[in-house]
């Protein structure tokens, strides 16, 4: 259901840096309380975790509910100890797992 | 319409263990045949009181950006910052972001480490109707600092 994230990361100048990192990705997240053609209701599908991490430390994380909206808009800040890749993973309830990695420059 | 009621709850419920599906059918027929396969959701002040127990709030450092009136309450746009030096020793740890008319209090938690730099984030959200939308931080020292906003929905995003 989820495609290729969109991510955009801000350019650090030196480490110790504090860039912005946006993400965007597709994905319907289907609430739960919505009801089908059927009424019977359509079972939730939502991203329920993202994960940002730099060298196997975790940066940030967030736990989205039904209340975040379809195709998860997240942007959030981080602070570069040097050069590297930042990995960040989404994990929706039906297990699928998307895993995008973005080379951070310095300089 | 009871009789009818009860049967197709039986039906559907073939496969529960014996049990719990009386235990069950009272609960559902109980509230007026509505329920879907939705967990309990937990209400809004049971959540805050999850994450703030018996600690004072300080109604101070944390600020919500949010429309004043949101058209389309499918997403609405909103960012949270939280005044902290995010050094080692001091940071902010966690921000729930709660909101008191949703049909799920919880709308994301965000989970920050002294890595994060900044305790700022943006993303959107699914508002149901006009209500408050709260950012609950808790900081690394224990101590809990509340934000609150309240936001006008036009159209509320949460189908059903």
């Amino acid at each position: 259901m989820a495609s290729k994230p969109r991510i955009k990361a801000g350019k650090a100048k030196a480490a110790g840096d504090v860039i912005e990192v946006k993400t965007l990705i597709t994905h319907v997240m289907e609430t739960g309380f919505r009801k089908g053609k059927d009424g019977k209701p359509i079972p939730r599908n939502i991203i329920n975790t993202f994960t940002a991490t730099f060298g196997g430390k975790e940066v940030f994380k967030v736990d989205l509910s039904s209340g975040v909206s379809a195709n998860p808009y997240i942007a959030f800040y981080f602070k570069v100890p040097g050069p590297g890749d930042l990995e960040m993973t989404w994990v929706d309830d039906a297990g699928e797992k998307i895993v995008e990695k973005v080379p951070i420059a310095v300089g | 319409m009871d009789q009818r009621l009860k049967l197709e709850v039986v039906d559907r419920r073939e496969f529960v263990v014996g049990g719990a599906a009386a235990a069950m059918l009272v609960a559902l027929l109980g509230r007026t045949g509505t329920a879907t396969a939705q967990d309990k959701q937990p209400t809004f002040d049971e959540a805050m009181k999850a994450i703030v127990g018996d600690k004072k709030a300080d109604e101070s450092q944390v600020d919500i950006k949010l429309p004043e009136i949101a058209e389309n309450g499918n997403t609405v746009p909103y960012s949270v910052t939280v005044e902290s030096p995010m050094s080692d020793d001091s940071y902010v740890k966690t921000v729930h972001v709660l909101s008191s008319g949703n049909p799920s209090p919880t709308i994301a938690t965000f989970h920050f480490t002294p890595m994060s730099g900044k305790a700022e984030i943006s993303s959107r959200m699914r508002l149901a109707k006009t209500q408050d939308i709260y950012a609950v931080a808790e900081l690394s020292d224990g101590s809990i600092h509340v934000g609150k906003r309240t936001v006008k929905v036009t159209i509320g995003g949460c189908g059903g």
